[in-house]
């Protein structure tokens, strides 16, 4: 039974995120002062940054709903894993192209081998690739199982390619002018932490907007699945 | 330590098997060397360049020749519900793991000990002295491919298009495997000071103990039900 509950909230949720979308663009692109060096280029800063927090929060819902499921094996964490993957990987993609964006204008290229981009784009791949085999595996229950052990592994592995690709990077060349991750904290007008973290907000809403969403799919294909099968049977 | 007795017989059985079959050692090989000859053409390298090209060339062809073992670690076991006998049987399934990592790691490494220096004699490196300490951070490098290589080759028994979701698991996940090894042997074949290699050689070891210890401890759920 479909209760009208769930539906109305989500319905709120969705609202809320449009309205601190709104918002948080009128702060990063009206109120907030243009930067110092960069002037307005740097204005996508107010989307980089909340997108990148956003897939990072995601692939933790991964790690945390694939081990539920291994302990647990209740259809509904894996579903839970399975949609913050898709909706992770949407926001990572979404970084990398904001990135190059900003990119071009400040460095004059749109993408360098830089550590922190290596490791955005190596997480890109990773759950490129969670999803792949999901879908490449027929068997519901031996999916899932795959699924979480991928998820699990894939998160727990990110601490170490970091390590290692900043390590790769700093051992050898010095730091250039290149370098993208120069602290945004030093000198930062209040204005633009505040649009900052509006924006966070806004992203965080939409995030669980869309999962809530994407869960809903999930679990509808779930209870087709079951249709057939006792259909079947 | 009754896992590791067991790992041995099932290597053994493994190592048989090879020994009367030869499909996957030698296939490895051959590959192997037609990449030395790729490399050749693709990159044209010089001999005055061919010992700084060598880390990365080398690696790319033990990557390349391990995901063709891979894709065959556990054929044997796919003929005949071998893996289902493996299963029932009164053995830790550790150890089933255990044997198929070491298994894939035997072939790699019989591969790399004829193709660094076959890479060595084709162009013209002739820092031999330095091959041994080459040797061993691609072996190190080489237990990291192998046991995540060998978890993902039995997590996908399953799937459709195996062979092409197994590397594309694989090789993002192995990413700083692949770095500290590459910069180690390049800092080896630079002569710079071992010190400057040795960071790497300890990054190796730690990565190779955190990847051994999770495949043994998630490779229950790899091969349930």
């Amino acid at each position: 039974m479909v209760t009208n509950e769930p539906k109305r909230s989500r319905g709120i949720l969705g609202m809320l995120a449009l309205v601190f979308i709104v918002i948080g663009l009128y702060f990063g692109l009206v109120k907030a002062p243009p930067d110092a060096n960069q002037g307005d280029v740097q204005r996508i800063m107010y989307l980089h940054i909340p997108s990148i927090l956003t897939a990072y929060l995601s692939f933790f819902i991964v790690f945390v709903g694939s081990c539920l499921y291994l302990w647990k094996r209740e259809r509904r964490d894996d579903i839970l894993a399975r949609s913050a993957a898709e909706i992770g990987v949407v926001f990572t993609a979404l970084t990398i192209v904001e990135g190059s964006i900003w990119g071009r204008p400040t460095w004059g290229v749109w993408w360098t081998w830089d550590a922190r981009l290596t490791l955005t784009a190596i997480l890109l791949i990773i759950f490129a690739g969670y999803l792949m085999l999901r879908s490449l595996i027929e068997d519901e229950e031996r999916g899932a199982v795959a699924g979480a052990i991928l998820g699990i592994i894939g998160f727990l592995d990110i601490p170490l390619i970091h390590m290692s690709v900043y390590w790769w990077r700093t051992l050898h060349q010095p730091p250039s002018i290149l370098r993208p991750d120069k602290a945004p904290w030093e000198n930062v007008h209040p204005a633009m932490l505040t649009a900052l973290a509006l924006n966070f907000l806004a992203f965080v809403l939409l995030y669980f907007y869309l999962l809530s969403l994407r869960i809903r799919v999930g679990e509808s294909e779930a209870k087709v699945q079951r249709a057939t099968l006792d259909e079947a049977a | 330590m009754a896992i590791l007795r067991q790992a041995a017989w099932l290597l053994w059985k493994d190592l048989l098997l090879e020994l009367r079959r030869r499909e996957s050692l030698l296939a490895m090989f051959f590959f192997g060397a037609l990449l030395l000859f790729i490399f050749n053409f693709a990159l044209d390298v010089e001999r005055n360049k061919a010992t700084e090209m060598a880390p990365g060339l080398l690696w790319l062809a033990v990557v390349f020749c391990g995901t063709l073992g891979l894709m065959q670690l556990f054929q044997p076991e796919r003929e005949n519900h071998c893996l289902e006998a493996l299963l029932i049987a009164p053995i830790d399934r550790a150890a089933i793991f255990v044997s198929k990592a070491c298994f894939n790691l035997l072939l790699m490494a019989l591969v790399e000990v004829v193709v660094f220096p076959l890479y060595w004699v084709l162009f013209g490196v002739t820092a031999w002295d330095r091959l041994p300490l080459v040797f061993l951070y691609a072996l190190l490098g080489t237990v990291g491919f192998s046991v995540l290589g060998t978890l993902f080759s039995a997590l996908t028994l399953s799937a459709r298009g195996r062979e092409i979701l197994l590397p594309l698991l694989i090789l993002p996940l192995i990413v700083p495997v692949v770095l500290a090894t590459i910069r180690g042997m390049d800092a080896i074949l630079r002569n710079a000071e071992f010190a400057e290699a040795l960071p790497w050689l300890n990054m190796l070891i730690a990565f190779d103990v955190i990847f051994v210890t999770a495949g043994i401890l998630v490779f229950d759920w790899v091969v349930e039900s």
